[in-house]
């Protein structure tokens, strides 16, 4: 291991995971660990499997083969849920029902068998909305915010419980500079707090600094493991962003890597 | 009028109905919320048709039992085969081997003829089960509005007091899962709620517009509003005003109860509908930019460059 920083005890562990979806394995076979206050991006193509495996890493997809440990407990009800935050990956954080920002952020305070939400969680929910720089829209509907604000919601709510271990599946895609830039400070505040991150990316981007450590798949296996990887040629430039909503990551059907408009931003 | 009022109150029958008509319209757009949310807005239809069987079975065994009246067992079988019917298509869903679509579409047809079939069966006709299609809210019994109140409690106690976590659940299912909620103990909760409120509405204005209850005063709902809560709330306000009108107004106008109610809803969201791109130009002013006020993300070279 290439890592220039010392890791502490294991926060994730996961031998030999195979995740199989309609009996094709996406994930295959794949051993890695992440230490106390280590900072992963996870990278690879589309299809590759990175949405597949940290779906795995959290529950919501079940494994084939393989074990998973998360903050020192085997995945399942002695996880301690409450240190855990997720941020899937999303186009909206809206459904058939008006929200406010507020109530989205509210359902992060619940875990486990907790089914109440703690009497200071409207508090803290606006302090979460306030650390991504929504307060201001916190009483809005969500359907009446940006994409990009949107997608800072679902930050919100992984960060409300005051996760030691953050998992976030593609947070800045679709999200405009000045948020990926918000967005970048406030998980170097909380790298610098201790937390765990480990987060799913097509391109280090703005977070290239906070990025200790990179695990690539390719193929639904570990092409590299180490420190971050200089882009492809054609990826070189500093502030080069790709804007690619995707859904592919799921289906194995589309394994080609997805012909999105690039755009470049001003350097 | 107040004397029309008095004498209207003053029918045992007609105070039982309209009693029922309150708690229908109160509870029905409790679970009606978290379906629309979760855009499942005809499992309402669906458990009721199902529910429709288990009223022709109850018949049919109360006919076997040779019980007086004969369908006394319609409601508990309701009851039985709306909650069986509302699992069964939870699992379907979640298991994800049927599309949600195709498997609420086995219901409906499954449904209707299945009741049609063992109401035959049962030597009964389907002059029988018009009540339960259409409502039968006039011939409320004491015991029906007993089991009424039950099972309005249990929907308003679950869907009340279990709101923060079944919202969880239904805005984001993944996100959910990974808090490590019990996810499928949530996802029957809400299922079988929605078929208690279904035997529930059934009486009002029967099987086949006992969705209606359960969707149309949410839709009215979150056209005037911003948050989950206030939804929900205004959905059950406005299900108590239309389901207690339009009884009312059927006690001095014969017409169908469940059909007057459903159309009342249904004319309240029409004239909401159109009013309110008014009143929300009214309050806006019509000036202010919608736009979040945001960098440019690329550099414009005509134009003032921040």
């Amino acid at each position: 291991m290439t890592t220039d920083r010392l890791p502490g005890p294991a926060v994730v562990e996961a031998v030999g995971v195979t995740v199989a979806l309609g009996g094709v394995p996406i994930v295959r076979g794949i051993t890695l660990t992440i230490g106390q206050g280590e900072v992963v991006a996870l990278l690879g193509a589309n299809g590759s499997g990175k949405s597949t495996l940290v779906r795995a890493l959290v529950g919501v997809l079940p494994i084939e083969r393989g074990s998973i440990r998360l903050l020192g407990a085997a995945l399942g009800r002695a996880v301690p849920w409450q240190r855990i935050g997720y941020v899937p990956q999303r186009v909206t954080a809206a459904t058939g029902v008006p929200a406010t920002a507020v109530e989205v952020v509210l359902s992060g305070t619940l875990h486990g068998h907790h089914l109440m939400p703690p009497r200071d969680a409207r508090v803290r929910a606006r302090a979460a909305l306030d650390a991504v720089g929504l307060a201001a829209v916190a009483d809005m509907a969500v359907q009446t915010l940006s994409g990009g604000q949107q997608q800072r919601v679902l930050i919100a709510r992984a960060l409300v419980r005051r996760p030691d271990l953050l998992l976030l599946d593609e947070p800045v895609a679709g999200v405009d500079v000045p948020s990926q830039r918000a967005f970048a400070s406030t998980l170097a505040g909380l790298a610098a707090g201790g937390t765990t991150v480990l987060v799913v990316l097509h391109e280090l981007g703005a977070l290239a600094p906070l990025i200790g450590r990179a695990i690539v798949l390719r193929h639904g296996t570990v092409a590299h493991d180490g420190a971050p990887p200089p882009p492809q040629a054609e990826h070189a430039e500093a502030d080069h962003v790709h804007l690619h909503p995707h859904e592919g990551d799921r289906d194995p059907a589309h394994e080609e890597p997805t012909v999105a408009p690039t755009v470049r931003w001003r350097g | 009028m107040i004397s029309d009022i008095a004498v209207m109150l003053g029918d045992p029958l007609m105070r039982r109905a309209l009693l029922v008509a309150l708690l229908v319209g109160l509870v029905a757009p409790v679970i009606g919320t978290y379906l629309v949310q979760r855009r499942l807005s005809l499992l309402g239809d669906g458990i009721g048709h199902v529910a429709l069987t288990g009223v022709a079975l109850g018949w049919l065994v109360g006919n076997i039992a040779e019980l007086t009246p004969h369908d006394a067992l319609a409601i508990p079988g309701a009851v039985l085969a709306a909650v069986v019917g509302a699992v069964v298509i939870e699992l379907v869903r979640a298991h994800g081997r049927t599309s949600g679509d195709v498997a609420l579409a086995l219901l409906f047809y499954g449904g209707i003829a299945g009741g049609v079939l063992i109401m035959s069966l049962a030597g009964g006709s389907n002059a029988n089960l018009v009540g339960y299609l259409f409502g039968s809210i006039s011939t409320v019994s004491t015991q029906d509005l007993v089991l009424t109140v039950a099972l309005s409690v249990v929907v308003l106690v679950v869907g009340v007091g279990l709101r923060a976590a079944l919202f969880a659940v239904c805005h984001d299912e993944e996100f959910a899962r990974a808090a490590g909620l019990p996810v499928r103990a949530l996802n029957i909760t809400i299922a079988v709620v929605a078929a208690l409120t279904v035997t529930v509405a059934m009486r009002v204005v029967g099987v086949l517009l006992v969705s209606a209850l359960m969707i149309v005063p949410v839709a009215v709902a979150q056209l005037v509003t911003s948050s989950f809560r206030r939804t929900m709330l205004t959905a059950m306000a406005i299900g108590v005003v239309v389901c207690v009108s339009g009884l009312t107004i059927t006690y001095w106008h014969d017409a169908s109860p469940g059909a007057t109610i459903v159309v009342l809803a249904i004319g309240l969201y029409a004239l909401v509908a159109a009013v309110r791109p008014l009143v929300v130009r009214a309050r806006r002013g019509g000036t202010r930019d919608p736009h979040p006020d945001v960098a440019d993300d690329v550099v414009l070279t005509s134009g003032d460059p921040r």
